[in-house]
């Protein structure tokens, strides 16, 4: 216990040096549930602040969906909701633009960046290496308030009388850059590059945690290659946000001296409204080049937790030891230093000299290699296994299954000459949604299905888990696989009517059905977040320390870990994260130590 | 104090707070990579405006390389238990802070008045108001931490003898320093 303070103490108050720490600090409701500095707390509000997003992100598209699907007919409740953006119970193409622009906004960052990392890095790292709490908690709670002002900011966005940004979740200039260019580039724009900045200066914070935690903090013993795949997922993660972060930020204060200050980095020879501009020579394409510098690196930032997440479970729900656990770490290794090398595949199309183009195609199919590794090594692990169906291992396996089916076409966008045709088509919508989306969404609710008894120290509800995943799978395919066709048939996204197109009338009830099939999507979702709840306060109890059988450390800790995490001392690790059916033994804690007459592996 | 959260056998280890502040200055440097990069990428289009810069820049990089110099000495004092002197030279090293801000400011006045203004055409000025200014930022976020150990120097009840928070901060001063450096060259080569 007396531990447990030490660690708050050092945040409290440096300089106290050499005094014994015996004041107790009583932990009072605001200390323990708000402005908490234990990594499992952080977490918990991580994981409930990024459901909620989850909530109004997933709302905004049931809702564009409904007219997607139904264009011809007036929905009161979309009045309900928008007022006067959607007047007669339709939306109006401006504020649509604003709706989808914050469902990838709030989606890609506000979820699957904070909502993920945020969750998992926290909990895991200090528990799964071994460490009392995060290298600076401090710093660790800030990165959680600076995200929660994110976003209040970004919120507040979509109240303003001009409305949230619309320019896409890329707010690419002149677009962005010009506030008399469209409704969606006045305040909300404003908002959106606030609340950007907080968010950047909240992953920084996090990610610097995140590495010095597991570079520094590790438990005797806890060697490197002895680290579960989640940390090692969870430490390239974190190397990607911090290198990459900073330069979406770069990028973003040019645009604000553009937008502000009459300057022309992005701007030039631009006519509004019969209106020359006086900005000249600036460019357009920079602005992508720095933001998909980011934003590619981005798209690994959500996926590679979920990776790591998703090794885990099926190793340890197959009773077997993750296979090829170092080729694991080297593809992850991989695909980290791809990721900063692939940008310029987003802007085939941009004028990109054809030869600069082929060089990215040659690095992007590279990234192929890698994933095939990883997507071979989870198929290997649960191969003859003793499978245990949990809700956490089916969202695991359905996590590979959808991980391969969106990796497949990004061999098609990839490739410049086939992304000619198929670029702002409804094929990228269908292939970016499943392989980064969905996927994630997978690997993310795997991992809350797996790790909830440790947060709460009760279980989720498991039949609800089953039909949350089969509907959620089959929603999953019947939603984006038709995209695909449309796609290649020319349908451009970002398009609210395309009446005006004969060719696209065919695929009337194709909309329709898909409309359908977000609307049971999303109801299945709200089925699990009313588990989650549900299970937090009324959900069976855990009763063994160990539930689920597994090698790791955050199993050794109290069902019930206070700050601090182990009473006592912390354990020393003997050995790797996976030996599952070893000697014939179901599974071997890493604390154990290595017996004399025991087999390597 | 970190005795808590640093294990004995990580003592032999670089301090936590010091590898934090190393991820933070790769991080920093890549946006200054990123703005500098954008530059490099811009200045070979056409419509490009170079600018000259004013001489009161050679002022400020020589105030903050000095102030690289006392941050060192500083540093050393608070090692050799000398509190007087260290509170001495990190007051120095402050004032030499404010004062390379101050000259900053003033540098950015005469481009200003120079005609590099943010109106209208593109060119390397925008540039640096854009970049000098970050860094700018960056220097008094410094000054402002200097100024925090330096009250704590002289208000503490309790005496510490931990090296590590003033060798963080001698750390982040010096990458500043540096940074600064990095800047006056690339505008000087390139501006």
């Amino acid at each position: 216990m007396s531990d447990t303070l030490h660690i708050q103490h050092e945040v409290a108050s440096h300089g106290h040096s050499g005094e014994p720490h015996v004041h107790h600090q009583k932990e009072t409701f605001v200390s323990k549930y708000i402005f908490s500095m234990d990594h499992k707390m952080i977490a918990k509000q991580f994981l409930v602040t990024g459901i909620i997003w989850a909530i109004i992100g997933g709302l905004f598209s049931v809702l564009f969906r409904l007219q997607l699907g139904f264009p011809d007919q007036s929905f009161p409740i979309l009045e309900t909701f928008f007022g006067r953006w959607a007047e007669g119970g339709k939306i109006k193409p401006e504020f649509y633009y604003a709706l989808t622009t914050m469902h990838g906004t709030v989606l890609i960052f506000f979820v699957l960046t904070a909502g993920l990392s945020g969750t998992f890095a926290n909990l895991l790292i200090p528990l799964q290496v071994g460490a009392r709490d995060m290298a600076s908690p401090f710093m660790n709670m800030l990165s959680f308030w600076l995200f929660f002002a994110a976003s209040i900011v970004m919120l507040s966005s979509l109240f303003t009388q001009t409305g949230p940004a619309a320019g896409g979740w890329t707010v690419y200039p002149p677009l962005s850059a010009l506030g008399l260019a469209s409704q969606g580039s006045k305040s909300g724009m404003d908002l959106w590059i606030i609340a950007m900045t907080l968010f950047v200066a909240s992953q920084l914070l996090g990610g610097l945690n995140y590495i010095s935690t597991i570079l520094n903090m590790r438990t005797k013993g806890m060697s490197m290659t002895r680290m579960p795949l989640t940390i090692w997922a969870i430490l390239f993660t974190a190397i990607l946000g911090v290198l990459s972060f900073p330069v979406l930020l770069s990028g973003l204060v040019l645009l604000m001296f553009d937008r502000h200050l009459g300057t022309s980095f992005y701007l030039s020879d631009i006519f509004v409204a019969g209106q020359a501009l006086p900005n000249e020579g600036g460019s357009a394409i920079l602005y992508q080049h720095l933001f998909w510098f980011l934003g590619h690196p981005e798209v690994y930032i959500i996926i590679l937790p979920t990776m790591g997440l998703a090794s885990e479970i099926l190793a340890i729900n197959s009773r077997k030891p993750v296979f090829g656990y170092m080729a694991m770490i080297a593809s992850l290794m991989a695909i980290c230093v791809l990721a900063f090398l692939v940008w310029a595949h987003h802007m085939f199309v941009t004028g990109l000299n054809p030869f600069l183009g082929s060089v990215f195609v040659l690095l992007t199919l590279l990234i192929a290699i890698p994933s095939a590794i990883k997507v071979f090594n989870w198929i290997t692990t649960i191969w003859r296994g003793n499978i245990r169906f949990t809700p956490a291992m089916l969202f695991a396996i359905g996590f590979v299954s959808i991980f391969i089916s969106g990796g497949l076409t990004g061999i098609w966008l990839g490739n410049s000459t086939i992304d000619v045709h198929l670029h702002d088509t409804m094929f990228v919508i269908a292939h970016f949604h499943i392989v980064m989306g969905v996927s994630a969404f997978f690997g993310m609710f795997a991992g809350i299905y797996h790790w909830f008894p440790k947060l709460f120290g009760r279980y989720m509800n498991n039949t609800l888990g089953y039909i949350h995943f089969w509907v959620t799978l089959a929603c999953a395919y019947l939603i984006f696989w038709p995209m695909h066709y449309q796609g290649m048939a020319g349908m451009p996204r970002r398009y609210l009517d395309k009446s005006s197109w004969v060719s696209f009338s065919q695929f009337h009830s194709l909309d329709a059905m898909i409309t359908i099939a977000t609307i049971i999507a999303f109801s299945v979702q709200l089925m699990f977040v009313f588990n989650y709840f549900y299970s937090m306060y009324k959900g069976r109890r855990v009763r063994s320390q160990n539930p689920w059988g597994a090698t790791t450390l955050e199993w050794t800790t109290p069902i019930h870990p206070g700050h601090g995490n182990w009473e006592g001392e912390i354990p020393e690790v003997h050995r790797w994260a996976y030996d599952y059916g070893k000697d014939g033994r179901d599974f071997i804690p890493q604390t154990e130590p290595v017996g004399e007459n025991e087999s390597t592996h | 104090m970190n005795t808590s959260i640093v294990s004995e056998q990580q003592h032999r280890r670089l301090h936590p707070h010091k590898f934090a502040l190393w991820v933070a200055i790769a991080s920093i440097l890549m946006m200054f990579a990123g703005l500098t990069s954008a530059f490099i990428v811009k200045s070979n289009q056409s419509g490009w405006r170079t600018f000259v810069l004013p001489n009161i820049f050679w002022v400020s990089t020589v105030l903050i390389l000095t102030s690289s110099l006392t941050m060192l000495m500083a540093i050393r004092a608070f090692k050799n238990r000398a509190l007087q002197q260290y509170r001495r030279i990190l007051g120095v090293t402050f004032l030499l802070g404010v004062a390379f801000v101050i000259c900053q400011v003033i540098g950015f006045e005469q481009l200003w008045n120079n005609n590099v203004q943010f109106k209208g055409a593109s060119g390397a000025g925008q540039f640096f108001y854009a970049i000098a200014g970050l860094h700018a930022v960056h220097v008094i976020g410094g000054i402002i931490a200097l100024l925090v150990i330096f009250l704590k120097s002289i208000t503490g009840k309790t005496k510490s003898y931990d090296a590590v928070p003033v060798e963080v901060m001698g750390m982040y001063w010096h990458f500043v320093d540096l940074l600064w450096l990095y800047l006056m060259i690339f505008f000087m080569i390139l501006g």
